[in-house]
């Protein structure tokens, strides 16, 4: 994988199909700091101990269509190789964090990539999970944010569903209008 | 940005053309985005496919997302399901080839014989 937001895209994918209503996914980037964050936060079914001992393990997966589950590994490798850490939390019942940690100027950090697109690939998704986005992005100290929740999107299409194509066009637009605006 | 104002009035045009087709009767494309298929390259391929409905402005086509299907080695994979519920398995699918599934297979009734399932195996 070339972009982050693909990782981004693999990653989340695990919240969603982990029975959660809220999939909150925080993007931040500090030049000051020389650090990029992304926090990733679930209010699924969440792990005990011992699973969550195991999914760093290329070996472990709890799918049935194959017998490897290298989401979380490689994302944990892109931290290390980039100079920063992976944190992972969970809690039975209660969801599941994930902290990944990044030198913004490690040489081996992809670039971010087509945002618009796992956003609406995570947005539209089948289990009725809402997600929050927020991206701050500090410059110069004074950092700027662009947020939206689909929620608030739901409210306004009452009924008519977010894949319906032409509201997948404002989507985008939508959000990398918002994101541009950061620039 | 974008305001949830532009959305509200999006949605009201969207809402007056659902009621000409009921979607019930149209085709369903639904692609693999697991981490196989995403490594793969099936985020761009959901986009095109999105994108071709919306700027050919279909009614009868609703494009969703599954999980990993098993053949993480023919990723990205793209299943068509007809209004009659027949299942074609499109394998190592491009986003070039969003167009193609579009104008043969939805519009035109015809598989696009060349990324079936078989020809991969």
């Amino acid at each position: 994988m070339n972009e982050l937001s693909l990782y981004i895209l693999d990653i989340c994918e695990n919240s969603i199909h982990a029975e959660s209503k809220n999939l909150y996914l925080t993007i931040e980037k500090s030049k000051i700091k020389n650090l990029l964050i992304i926090t990733i936060e679930d209010d699924g079914r969440g792990m005990d101990k011992e699973t969550l001992n195991k999914v760093s393990n290329p070996f472990y997966t709890t799918r049935t269509t194959r017998k490897v589950g290298l989401g979380i590994p490689l994302f944990k490798e892109l931290c290390e190789l980039c100079e920063g850490s992976f944190e992972i939390y969970s809690e039975v019942g209660k969801g599941t964090t994930d902290i990944a940690k990044f030198k913004l100027d490690s040489i081996d950090l992809p670039p971010l990539g087509a945002i618009d697109e796992t956003l609406y690939c995570l947005a539209c998704n089948e289990f009725d999970c809402d997600l929050h986005f927020k991206y701050i992005k500090d410059i110069d100290g004074n950092p700027k944010e662009f947020s939206f929740n689909t929620r608030e999107i739901k409210e306004v299409l009452d009924g008519i569903d977010l894949s319906e194509p032409s509201i997948m066009m404002w989507f985008k637009d939508m959000v990398n209008e918002g994101l541009k605006e950061l620039n | 940005m974008k305001s949830l104002e532009d959305l509200k009035r999006i949605r009201e045009e969207a809402a007056k053309k659902m009621t000409i087709r009921d979607k019930k009767d149209g085709y369903r494309i639904v692609v693999g985005m697991a981490t196989c298929g995403i490594t793969a390259g099936a985020r761009p391929v959901l986009n095109a496919l999105a994108e071709e409905v919306a700027n050919r402005d279909l009614r009868n086509v609703t494009v969703g997302q599954v999980g990993c299907m098993g053949e993480c080695a023919l990723e990205p994979i793209v299943e068509v399901y007809d209004p009659s519920g027949t299942r074609s398995t499109y394998c190592h699918v491009k986003a070039s080839d969003a167009k193609k599934i579009i104008e043969q297979h939805i519009l035109g009734g015809q598989q696009v014989k060349e990324l079936l399932r078989e020809n991969f195996r």
